[in-house]
C-alpha cells in the first residue's frame, strides 16, 4: 500500500521534495516509515534534531500504524510566532 | 477566525471580528519581526506552515482558550512566506466582559502557538540562514 509523505522546511530542503508517494507494507509504523526514508534521503538524517509526527493532521507516536492513503508529515521544531 | 495567509494580517479586520456587546475588553498581540536575534543582524524572515494542520491547531487553542477563561471571542491569523523587519508575523485578539480572562486568553495562545502549531521561521542573517530550532544552519561561505 502506499502512503503519501510531505516534507516542510528543513526536511523538504534537505529531501529535495515537498511530497513523495512510498510503499510501505502492512504494520509499518510511522517510525518504520521515517527510518526507510533516511535511507532513500540520507541528508534528511539531520543530527539532532527532534521530530514529532503528523497523520491527516494530527499528532500521533512513533508506534502509529500506517494506512493505505494516509497523509504523513515528520514536523521539525516548530518555530511559529 | 483562525487562519495562515501569505498577506499583511490586517488588525483592524481581527478587532471588528471579536468586538462583542458582551464584551468590556479587547486585548490585542502583535508578534512583529525583530531585526536582531542571538547576537546576529536579521535581514528577514520567511515563514512556512503545513497549512491544513496549522489552522486545524489554530482552531483548537481557541477552543482550548474558550474552555480555560470566560472569554467572547478569539481570532488567530499567523503570516506566512517573506516577512520584512518589523512587520506582524502573527496577530491574536481576544475579546472577554472582563480584561484578565482576555489578557490571560491571549498569552496561552502565543505560548500554544510556538510549542504546537506547524509553522517553521527560516532567518536570513548576515553571512548565512538558519532554520530556527533545528541549529543546524550552514553559513553561506560553508556551502561554496
Amino acid at each position: 500500500m502506499k502512503v503519501k509523505v510531505k516534507f516542510f522546511a528543513i526536511l523538504r530542503e534537505r529531501a529535495g521534495a515537498a511530497e513523495v508517494l512510498k510503499e510501505i507494507s502492512d504494520g509499518c509504523t510511522i517510525g518504520d516509515l521515517w527510518r526507510q526514508l533516511q535511507k532513500d534521503y540520507p541528508k534528511l538524517d539531520v543530527p539532532g534534531i527532534r521530530l514529532l509526527y503528523a497523520v491527516n493532521q494530527n499528532y500521533v507516536g512513533p508506534d502509529y500504524v500506517l494506512r493505505e492513503q494516509d497523509e504523513v508529515v515528520f514536523i521539525p521544531p516548530v518555530s511559529g510566532g | 477566525m483562525f487562519r495562515v495567509t501569505n498577506q499583511p494580517i490586517d488588525l483592524n479586520e481581527l478587532v471588528q471580528y471579536v468586538t462583542d456587546p458582551e464584551a468590556g475588553a479587547i486585548v490585542p498581540f502583535i508578534g512583529t519581526t525583530r531585526n536582531n536575534n542571538e547576537g546576529r543582524k536579521v535581514i528577514a524572515l520567511d515563514y512556512e506552515a503545513y497549512p491544513e494542520m496549522a489552522e486545524k491547531e489554530l482552531v483548537r487553542i481557541g477552543d482550548d482558550a474558550q474552555k480555560k477563561w470566560p472569554i467572547c471571542k478569539i481570532a488567530i491569523v499567523h503570516r506566512l512566506g517573506p516577512v520584512q523587519i518589523g512587520e506582524a508575523s502573527v496577530i491574536i485578539v481576544v475579546s472577554a466582559a472582563h480584561r484578565d480572562a482576555a489578557f490571560a486568553a491571549s498569552r496561552f495562545a502565543i505560548e500554544e502557538i510556538k510549542k504546537t502549531v506547524p509553522i517553521w521561521k527560516k532567518e536570513v542573517f548576515e553571512g548565512g540562514e538558519v532554520w530556527i530550532g533545528t541549529q543546524t544552519g550552514q553559513p553561506l561561505s560553508a556551502l561554496k
